[in-house]
């Protein structure tokens, strides 16, 4: 269908269900083309912790055939539909992959991209082309898997991916450490992640971002949340748990949460229900050193409100401000480039993402060769035509 | 042997050669130049030694600068340039022609940064795998990616050809470890591709760049993770009557959600030289041995440890020892880091590097001992059984041509097959020349047009480390033409 598209040079904007129809710019295009059709998992082997599926695939119905063989999605998809004002429940796996948003395992298992093993796909001149394999190694040739992944389809249409998956963890607990400030709760969190412990997730929530916490636990608690989930087989929890107390004790005596409750708490984060949707505000994602985050939200907070989530062990940052022309951009991206990392605008009014930069602009040598790597795949720019950034 | 075709070196480029050395001379300084035979001798091949050619110069520069200079003189001269960091390649992968110029990055190998909390070392390209270890060792920490030649390769070349290791079932390969590189391309532009932290911006190109074999541009620094090292590991023995008890052993520990961090098989030939060769303690009378070890407190190891011996008591098996201390997995795991060189010993050999779906194992091995069978050859397998990565090491007489023609035949064949089980035609070892040609058995013109126009994006002259990765015939016109040419699929 896309060779014929192409044959016609028709701008084409590639769609799932929907999930991330209010996320990145909107696409030029004269046809939408879904891949909502494109569903089904074409294989899938426990024992060697793989999967395939066609790129329309909802998560949902991954994960809940993953859960029945006692398995998963390691890397905790980031559901953005909720958190943008599109429909909750409509990512798939495709979309995923082409945005490469993953959530708070990511610290230990790897983003999406880790985990993608191979793709078939279809490119803007209109070539079907695999890359990649079934095998966790697959080095042969160059990696144009892991290179389609955060390219939001301006490059090629993936009709099927195949990934890792993991074994469900036996059981699993958080500790909550409260009331600490932004910069001390950042250090508990790398220093946690400097211990051969294993968290499987370091997120610091600030007291305006705690207050939305609905784990019952939690709720209500008006101060700084921090917490830390452990996930492994029974035998080793205690033994983790305590010597992870002992490691931050100079932080004070942490909530504990069980395993059922701790399943309910971090499932609140996949679908970031801690940055709920709102015209009233814009959403920015912004990747940094841990040691540099909280000095960032520090420095954007003397121009506006800012509600913060730092997720990563301090790696992440997602940050609340209030809407206007350009979603704070200016200050944003100021506060950061001097401090390292890049931002990325995740929520705002579409009239808003189509006037300022959405993703954080390239330097000009890296511009030079991103131009080249999409009219290597898409020379006539017929697929999610400014998707990405303005020009391209 | 040798079978593999090489491109008639430009003798243009050679008559030019005084003139050349020159020019070089005078951008970066005499002292950085190799110019007499014997010390150019020294690059004419690596670890695929089958395969030499003399270089027309070798280069050693000392900071991203130089390789900058360099590079721009070799894109205005029309030079082509072989990139190399310690020449281990086992697929001719830093393999020069005479009409070329090798780089070499093993002079830049300095830390430069190392940031323990938010855990991560910077370092130039030529330093060698094992050093970064060394180096945040102290502190407790690791680079994850342990090929066996972690003592003399250089991070360089890990990123090259994306190499893995023994544990690579928990920690991944080099991709998986790196966030960012400094990248000179062919032009002499300096860029710098991802960073420090674990998002990239844009376009993922360091996956792109990551397992390219030095066809995109030199890189002579990398951010690479650095991770917690366990507080303990130890290993497991299980020797088994047959392949097949010891696959099924190994997706039964999978299936009951236990992730080793590394899961060894040995057939019987490699178990018997490696035993003689390094006393391991490895029982002689099996099949099949895996080396199940896992990391942790000493109490969870005890517990794992348990739980595997007693999936492995539903296959059968003939001898299970679980290792009692730091000595006897030491001891363990040298007679397994010894494979080759032990075979080495007894034998010339080719090591093969394929990947197979672990399902498929009991049926490669089979095939693999009938394709050896076929050409008069024996055979020895050594496989990463978590990520499916085999290793036949078929042996043979290098001094007797026509067992060496058909070591050369055998592989090709086995490989073939890896493709045939819906494997890859390389692990960890790569592309190079040695399987250029059996891309077009995994890959179709299309997938192999998609992957060289990635090539041209980058270096668009085909200067790079030519006539490598992709079939030649496919190659040739972007190899032979000045101006850029873009692949077309067929």
């Amino acid at each position: 269908m896309i060779a014929k598209l192409a044959a016609q040079k028709r701008r084409v904007e590639i769609v799932g269900h929907g999930a991330l129809r209010n996320a990145g710019r909107v696409a030029r295009s004269d046809v939408v083309l879904s891949t909502a059709g494109l569903k089904g998992v074409t294989l899938y082997e426990p024992t060697e912790i793989v999967m395939s599926a066609r790129a329309g695939t909802p998560v949902y119905e991954i994960e809940s055939l993953l859960a029945a063989r006692g398995q998963m999605l390691a890397f905790e998809p980031i559901d953005l539909g909720p958190a943008t004002g599109a429909p909750g429940g409509a990512l798939s796996i495709g979309g995923v992959f082409s945005t490469n948003f993953s959530g708070s395992r990511r610290i230990l298992a790897g983003s999406a991209r880790d985990n993608l093993l191979g793709v078939r796909a279809v490119n803007g001149r209109g070539e079907l082309f695999k890359s990649g394999g079934r095998v966790m190694k697959n080095v042969t040739g160059l990696d144009i898997a892991r290179g389609l992944t955060g390219s939001w389809g301006t490059l090629a249409v993936m009709t099927e991916v195949t990934f890792k998956v993991a074994p469900l963890p036996q059981t699993m607990l958080t500790l909550a450490y409260t009331g600490l400030p932004d910069d001390l709760a950042i250090e508990a969190l790398t220093t946690t992640m400097a211990t051969p412990l294993e968290v499987s997730g370091a997120v610091h929530l600030p007291k305006g971002s705690a207050a939305r916490l609905r784990q019952a636990k939690l709720k209500g608690i008006d101060q700084s949340v921090t917490l830390l989930r452990l996930e492994t087989f029974s035998a080793a929890i205690e033994g983790r748990k305590e010597k992870l107390k002992a490691a931050l004790k100079v932080y004070g005596k942490p909530i504990e949460l069980d395993a059922e409750e701790t399943w309910s708490l971090w499932s609140e984060f996949r679908t970031l229900s801690v940055m709920p949707f709102s015209t009233e505000t814009s959403l920015w994602r912004i990747s940094t050193l841990p040691t540099k985050a909280a000095e960032i939200v520090f420095a954007i907070e003397k121009f506006m409100d800012a509600t913060a989530f730092y997720d990563w062990g301090g790696g992440l940052i997602w940050l609340e401000v209030p809407a206007a022309a350009d979603a704070g951009a200016a200050d944003v991206r100021r506060a950061v480039s001097v401090r390292g990392g890049h931002a990325t605008l995740i929520r705002a009014q579409p009239e808003v993402r189509a006037s300022v930069d959405v993703f954080e602009p390239l330097k000009p040598e890296i511009e030079r060769l991103t131009r080249g790597v999409k009219s290597a795949f898409d020379p006539d720019g017929l697929l999610n035509r400014g998707r990405m950034y303005a020009n391209l | 042997m040798p079978h593999i075709e090489l491109p008639e070196p430009d003798a243009g480029v050679i008559r030019r050669r005084p003139v050349l050395i020159e020019d070089l001379k005078a951008r970066v300084g005499a002292d950085l130049l190799i110019l007499d035979e014997d010390g150019r001798r020294a690059y004419e091949t690596d670890a695929f030694t089958a395969y030499r050619n003399v270089p027309m110069l070798v280069v050693l520069p000392r900071t991203t600068e130089d390789v900058s200079k360099i590079l721009k003189f070799c894109h205005e001269n029309d030079v082509k340039v072989i990139p190399r960091g310690a020449g281990t390649s086992l697929c001719g992968g830093a393999l020069p022609t005479e009409d070329a110029i090798v780089l070499c990055v093993s002079k830049m190998n300095r830390v430069i940064e190392v940031d323990y909390v938010n855990r991560f070392a910077r370092v130039e390209a030529g330093i060698t795998n094992l050093e970064i270890t060394s180096r945040v060792a102290p502190k407790g920490f690791f680079y994850a990616p342990d090929p066996s030649s972690q003592l003399a390769c250089t991070i360089a070349g890990n990123l090259a050809m994306n190499s893995g290791g023994a544990h690579c079932l928990k920690y991944g390969v080099t991709t998986h470890n790196v966030l960012g590189v400094k990248m000179v391309l062919i032009d002499g532009t300096i860029v710098d591709i991802g960073g420090t932290s674990l998002e990239r911006n844009g376009y993922d190109l360091l996956s792109l760049m990551i397992g390219s074999e030095g066809q995109l541009g030199v890189v002579t620094e990398a951010t690479v993770k650095i991770l917690p090292s366990a507080e303990g590991a130890r290993p497991l023995m299980i020797g088994f009557r047959s392949p097949e008890a010891a696959g099924s052993c190994v997706a039964a520990i999978i299936a009951a959600g236990i992730i080793p961090v590394a899961i060894e098989y040995m057939d019987r030939a490699a178990i018997e030289v490696c035993e003689a060769f390094a006393g391991a303690g490895y029982p002689l009378d099996v099949e099949a041995l895996l080396i199940v070890e896992v990391e942790g407190s000493e109490n969870e190891i005890g517990v794992l440890l348990g739980r595997i011996a007693e999936i492995a008591a539903a296959h059968d098996p003939k001898t299970v020892v679980m290792s009692s201390g730091p000595e006897q997995s030491a001891r363990i795991w040298a007679g397994r880091k010894a494979a080759f060189g032990a075979i080495g010993r007894i034998s010339d050999y080719l090591c093969m590097d394929g990947t197979i779906p672990l399902a498929q194992l009991p049926h490669a091995l089979t095939r693999i001992s009938q394709i050896c069978a076929e050409h008069d050859l024996k055979v020895a397998n050594i496989f990463h059984a978590g990520d499916g990565n085999l290793h036949p090491l078929i042996l043979y007489d290098a001094n007797d041509d026509s067992q060496a023609d058909r070591a050369e035949a055998a592989g090709e064949a086995i490989l073939k097959l890896c493709v045939e089980l819906g494997g890859c035609l390389t692990g960890e070892h790569g592309v190079g020349i040695e399987k250029r040609e059996l891309m077009a058995s995994q890959f179709s013109a299309t997938d192999l047009a998609v992957q060289m126009r990635i090539k041209t994006v980058f270096d668009p002259t085909w200067r790079l480390n030519p006539a490598k990765v992709f079939p030649l015939a496919a190659t040739e016109t972007m190899r032979s033409g000045r101006a850029a040419s873009t692949p077309e699929a067929a």
